[in-house]
C-alpha cells in the first residue's frame, strides 16, 4: 500500500516534518495562533483583526483567508478555506483568499502531494475558524456587558438574545485586544449545523481562469525581466564539454549564454547551456543555433526493451523476498488449476500541460523565487544545498501550477531558474519547453510483474506468487516502484510469494498520481480477475471472499518472512467491503445482461487514506475500438466531503486520466533517452475517448475526512481491463492498450 | 526586428517583433496579454486557441508576418465590454469544470467558435470540435456539460457548482 508514497522519495521523517503530518496538541496550539507577532504587527498596521496567519478581518468587514497550500488545480485554495468559512460563520460570497507565500514558521507545513493537504490540515482549520468566531463573540458579549452564551454567530454579525446585533467589522477593534482562547474554551459548530461544507463551491479562481488573467508561474512579468531556456544532455546524466557560446551570444535579443556544471544529480541541478533573452521566442530562436559537445555520461547503453527482455530471463531466478507466507509452491502443486501471466507496464510522463518554469531574481543578497511547485521546501532545500544560499534569504512566491501529478515535487527547474538567475543582474524566467519538459521529467517507473496462481476445486485462491522487476538508483527503488510484501492479496492468501529484482539505472524517476497504487492495482486485479475465470467465479464474490470475514488487517501481520518490515499499512477490511458492496449497488453488478463485445468489470483499492471501489462498462468494436459506457466510482473517504462539485471533478478526472493512461501513454527509453518528445508522438486522450457517463457515489463514514487528488485513480484500469476480459475474452497485460488486439468475431 | 500594427480585442496594438515570432509570444510577453497558453508549441494541444477573424486558430503556429488586418481575439477579449461574461466563459464559471485551469482559455475559445457555426451542437459535434484541445486534468465530462449549458441545451441545477 501507498498511503504516504512521496514518503518513499524523501524518507518518512522529512516527508512527515514538511506535511506537518506531527499532529497533535502542538499542531492546533501552533495553528490558531501561527503568525505570532508578525500577524499581529501587520495587524496592528493595518487595524485588521488577524488571530492567526490564515484569518484577517478589517473594520469595513472585509474577511480575508490566507490559503498556505501550493494549488494545482487539487482545488485547496478553495476547499480549505471553506472549512475556515464554516466554522467563522461568514458566507462564501463575502470571502476573499490570498495564496500565502512559503513560510512553514508561519503557517506549518505547506506540502501539496500524497493526498494529504486535506486530512493534515482539516481539524486544524476547523479550529482556526472557531477560534476567530470565538473571540468575535466574545467581543460583542463585552461590548454589551452579557454572558458570551446569549450570543451567536450569524453572517459575519453576531445577535444577541434580545435581538441586538453588531457585524464582524464592528467587532474588530474589541477583538483585537482579546487574548486567543485555548482550544478548550472553543466550541466547533458540528457537523449536523453544517452549511457550506459538502456543498458544491466553484473554485475562487475560477473568474480568472475564464477570463485569462495571470495566475500561473508561466505568467509572471517582473519589471525589466529576462527569458531563458536551458539546453541539458538528451542522455541521462551527461555533461557538456563544450558549446558555441560566442556565436549564440550574437544571436538577436541574447543577453547572455553560459554553461551550468550541475550538481550530480540527475534530479536537481543537471549540467547544461543557459541562454538569456530578451523575450521567450529570441531565447527559443536561439537555441536551435546550439551546438553543443556532450559528454553523454553511463547510461546510453540502456534501453526499455534490453531490460524487459532481462527480465523475462531472470523471472525464475530468486529476487529479494518481500514476502512470505506457507507453501505457495506446494499450493500450486495441488491447486486444481493454476494460471500465468506476465503484465508489463511502461514509463511514462506526466506531461502537465503547463510547462515546467520558474522565474528567480538575485537581488541584495536574496534569491527570490516565483515557482509553480508542490512541496516548496524541496526546491528551497536545494537552492540552499546546490547555491551555497542561507535559508533565510531566499523568498519563494506560490504560483497555481498548472498541473501536478507529483512531477512538480521535484524541483529541478526550480533550482535551475535560481542557478541562471544567479549569474544575471536581473530577474530571469525559465521556460521549458515541451520537448524539455517529455526529455527531462522524472519519470513514473515502467515493471513487469510475473505471476503464478492457483484456485482449488471450489475456485478458492489458495496460492500466489508474484515476481516484480523494477529500475531504480543505489540499490533504492524509483519512487513508486518498490512493491510492498503487504500489497494486497498479500497478507490475505495463506500460501504466498512476493518477490523484487531491481535493475540498477540512471534514469530519474519520481511519484507519478498515487505513485505504486497506479500499477499495482491493475496488476494485482486483473491477476484476480483471471483467477475468478479459472475457477468459475463471479469476480465480485470472489474478491468478497478473498477480503473476509476480519475488519482489520494490520501491516505486516504475522507469517511473512520478512515480519514487521515491509512498509504496509493498516488495512481496513471492513470499509473496503462495504464500499465494494456499495459500487457493485450502484452499478448493478450482476444484474444486467451483456452481449458480445460489451461487459462489465470490478476492481478496488485502498490508498491515500481512501477506500475505492470501481465498476466500468465497456463496449469493445468488432474491430478493436473500445468505448467506456458507463463508470461507477463508490468512495469512501470518511465523514465529509468538504467540496462537492471539486470532489466529483478529481474523480472524474482520475477516471479518465487513467483510462488515458491505459489507451496511449508509454515513455519509451532507448539509449539512455526518451524516444518520444512532445504530444505528437506521446498522445494523451481527448474528450473524444472520455466515457458516455460517469457516476461518483460517496459513502459517508465515521472515519476522518481524507485527500482526493490520487486514490480514485488505481481501480481505474482494472475495471477496465477485467470489463474488456468480460466482453471479449481478450485479456490486457501489456500499457498501453494497442500492444494488445482487442479485434473479436 | 519588424513593426507591425496588430488589431487585437478590438485595440490597435503596436509591436517591434522578429517576423518569425509566433503570435502566441507576441500576446504574452509583447502585450501582456497571458491568457493564451503556451502548452506543446507544434499545435497539438490547443491552450493557444485564439480566433483570427472569428475562426479558431493556433497561435503557436502563426507567425506575427502572417497576421496582418485579420481581427485577433483572445480569451480577455471574449467577453462584452461591459466585462459580461461570454455564455461559454458564463457556463465554465456555473459548472466549475477547471481543476488548473491551464487548458480552459483554449478550450473556451474552441468552445465559443463552436457554438457560433452550430448554436446546438450534439454530443458527437462537440467531441468533435473539442478534440483538439487537451486537458491533462481531464475534464471533458464537466466541458461537454459546459457547451451544452452554454448552448441553452441543459441548465446548471445538476452538477458542478452552483
Amino acid at each position: 500500500m501507498s498511503t504516504l508514497t512521496p514518503a518513499q522519495s524523501l524518507g518518512r521523517r522529512d516527508f512527515l516534518k514538511l506535511t506537518g503530518l506531527t499532529g497533535g496538541g502542538f499542531a492546533l496550539a501552533f495553528y490558531i495562533r501561527s503568525g505570532g507577532a508578525a500577524a499581529a504587527a501587520d495587524a496592528a498596521a493595518t487595524a485588521d483583526f488577524a488571530p492567526n496567519a490564515f484569518v484577517r478581518i478589517s473594520p469595513t468587514g472585509a474577511v480575508t483567508i490566507v490559503s498556505k497550500q501550493p494549488e494545482m488545480g487539487q482545488g485547496v485554495k478553495t476547499s480549505l478555506p471553506m472549512i475556515i468559512a464554516e466554522q467563522l460563520e461568514v458566507p462564501w460570497k463575502d470571502i476573499s483568499i490570498e495564496q500565502g507565500d512559503f513560510d512553514e514558521k508561519k503557517y506549518g507545513g505547506q506540502s501539496a502531494g500524497g493526498s494529504q493537504s486535506t486530512p493534515s490540515n482539516y481539524d486544524n482549520f476547523h479550529l482556526v475558524g472557531a477560534t476567530v468566531r470565538t473571540m468575535l463573540v466574545e467581543a460583542a458579549a463585552q461590548t454589551w456587558g452579557v454572558p458570551a452564551a446569549e450570543c451567536r454567530a450569524v453572517k459575519a454579525t453576531v445577535v444577541h438574545s434580545s435581538g441586538k446585533k453588531l457585524t464582524y467589522g464592528q467587532l474588530v477593534a474589541k477583538a483585537s485586544t482579546l487574548a486567543v482562547p485555548e482550544k478548550d474554551a472553543v466550541t466547533l459548530k458540528q457537523p449536523k449545523d453544517f452549511k457550506l461544507l459538502g456543498t458544491r463551491i466553484a473554485q475562487f479562481d475560477t473568474n480568472k481562469i475564464v477570463t485569462g488573467k495571470s495566475l500561473f508561474g508561466i505568467d509572471v512579468k517582473l519589471p525589466g525581466m529576462l527569458y531563458a531556456v536551458y539546453e541539458k544532455c538528451p542522455a541521462f546524466g551527461g555533461k557538456v564539454v563544450s558549446a558555441n557560446l560566442d556565436q549564440i551570444k550574437t544571436l538577436p535579443g541574447v543577453k547572455d549564454a553560459f554553461i551550468l556544471e550541475g550538481n550530480g544529480k540527475v534530479k536537481e541541478l543537471v549540467p547544461g547551456v543557459a541562454i538569456v533573452a530578451d523575450s521567450t521566442w529570441s531565447a527559443f530562436s536561439a537555441r536551435k543555433q546550439l551546438k553543443i559537445v556532450w559528454d553523454e555520461g553511463k547510461v546510453v547503453n540502456e534501453s526499455w526493451e534490453t531490460f524487459v527482455t532481462q527480465a523475462k530471463e531472470k523471472s525464475t531466478q530468486p529476487g529479494k523476498t518481500l514476502r512470505k507466507d506457507g507453501d505457495p509452491d506446494g499450493a500450486l502443486a495441488s491447486a486444481a488449476k493454476t494460471v500465468e501471466a506476465q503484465y508489463t507496464y511502461p514509463f511514462i510522463s506526466h506531461a502537465n500541460l503547463e510547462p515546467q518554469n520558474t522565474t528567480a531574481h538575485w537581488h541584495d543578497g536574496i534569491m527570490e523565487i516565483w515557482s509553480p511547485t508542490q512541496i516548496p521546501a524541496i526546491g528551497t532545500g536545494m537552492v540552499n544545498r546546490v547555491l551555497g544560499i542561507a535559508p533565510d534569504k531566499i523568498k519563494l512566491h506560490l504560483n497555481r501550477a498548472g498541473g501536478g501529478f507529483g512531477r512538480r515535487i521535484g524541483a529541478d527547474y526550480l533550482i535551475e531558474a535560481a542557478a541562471i538567475a544567479q549569474k544575471v543582474n536581473a530577474p530571469v524566467k525559465l521556460t521549458w519547453s515541451r520537448e524539455d519538459d517529455m526529455r527531462h521529467d522524472q519519470y513514473r517507473p515502467g515493471g513487469i510483474h510475473f505471476l503464478k496462481g492457483g484456485v482449488d476445486a471450489k475456485g478458492k485462491v489458495v496460492a500466489w506468487k508474484n515476481h516484480c522487476f523494477t529500475f531504480g538508483e543505489g540499490g533504492s527503488p524509483g519512487s513508486g516502484g518498490s512493491l510492498s510484501g503487504d500489497e494486497f492479496p498479500g497478507r490475505w492468501i495463506a500460501n504466498y510469494h512476493a518477490e523484487q529484482t531491481m535493475f540498477e539505472t540512471g534514469w530519474p524517476m519520481g511519484p507519478w498520481r498515487a505513485p505504486g497504487s497506479c500499477v499495482f492495482a491493475w496488476v494485482m486485479h486483473s491477476f484476480i480477475d483471471e483467477l475468478a475465470h479459472a475457477g468459475g467465479r463471479d469476480p465480485l464474490e470472489l474478491r468478497l471472499e478473498l477480503l473476509g470475514d476480519k475488519d482489520e488487517m494490520p501491516a505486516g501481520n504475522a507469517g511473512g518472512a520478512a515480519k514487521g518490515k515491509q512498509g504496509g499499512a493498516s488495512y481496513n477490511v471492513a470499509r473496503m467491503r462495504n464500499v465494494l458492496k456499495f459500487a457493485a449497488e450502484k452499478a448493478g453488478w450482476g444484474t444486467k445482461k451483456f452481449t458480445k463485445g460489451s461487459g462489465a468489470g470490478i476492481a478496488f483499492h485502498f490508498s491515500h487514506r481512501g477506500y475505492f471501489a470501481q465498476v466500468a462498462e465497456v463496449t469493445v468494436s468488432k474491430d478493436g475500438q473500445l468505448k467506456v459506457d458507463r463508470f461507477v466510482t463508490g468512495v469512501d473517504i470518511g465523514a465529509q466531503v468538504v467540496n462537492l462539485s471539486g470532489a466529483e471533478n478529481q474523480v472524474e478526472g482520475s477516471v479518465i486520466d487513467a483510462l488515458g493512461v491505459l489507451m496511449y501513454q508509454e515513455l519509451n527509453i532507448e539509449r539512455g533517452r526518451t524516444v518520444q518528445s512532445n504530444f505528437n508522438d506521446y498522445p494523451m486522450i481527448r474528450i473524444t475517448d472520455a466515457p458516455a457517463k460517469i457516476e461518483t457515489h460517496f459513502l459517508k463514514t465515521a472515519y476522518p475526512t481524507t485527500g482526493l487528488g490520487e486514490p480514485a485513480l488505481p481501480p481505474v484500469a482494472p475495471a477496465i481491463c477485467n470489463a474488456i476480459f468480460a466482453a471479449t475474452g481478450k485479456r490486457v497485460r501489456q500499457f498501453p492498450l494497442s500492444r494488445t488486439d482487442l479485434r473479436w468475431s | 526586428m519588424s513593426k507591425y500594427t496588430l488589431n487585437v480585442n478590438g485595440q490597435s496594438r503596436n509591436v517591434d517583433v522578429a517576423s518569425d515570432t509566433p503570435l502566441l509570444w507576441v500576446l504574452r510577453d509583447s502585450l501582456d496579454l497571458v491568457g493564451t497558453k503556451y502548452g506543446c508549441g507544434v499545435g497539438m494541444c490547443g491552450a493557444c486557441t485564439i480566433h483570427l477573424n472569428g475562426v479558431p486558430t493556433r497561435s503557436c503556429m502563426t507567425p506575427v508576418s502572417t497576421v496582418g488586418k485579420m481581427k485577433v481575439t483572445t480569451i480577455e477579449g471574449l467577453a462584452a465590454e461591459s466585462g459580461k461574461l461570454h455564455p461559454v466563459q458564463q457556463a465554465w464559471s456555473d459548472l466549475d469544470v477547471a481543476q488548473c485551469g491551464y487548458c480552459q482559455a483554449g478550450q473556451i475559445m474552441t468552445a465559443a467558435a463552436l457554438l457560433k457555426d452550430n448554436p446546438k451542437p450534439n454530443d458527437e459535434d462537440i467531441d468533435g470540435a473539442m478534440a483538439g484541445n487537451l486537458c491533462r486534468c481531464a475534464t471533458y465530462m464537466r466541458i461537454r456539460a459546459g457547451i451544452k449549458l452554454a448552448a441553452g441545451l441543459t441548465t446548471a441545477s445538476k452538477g458542478g457548482a452552483q
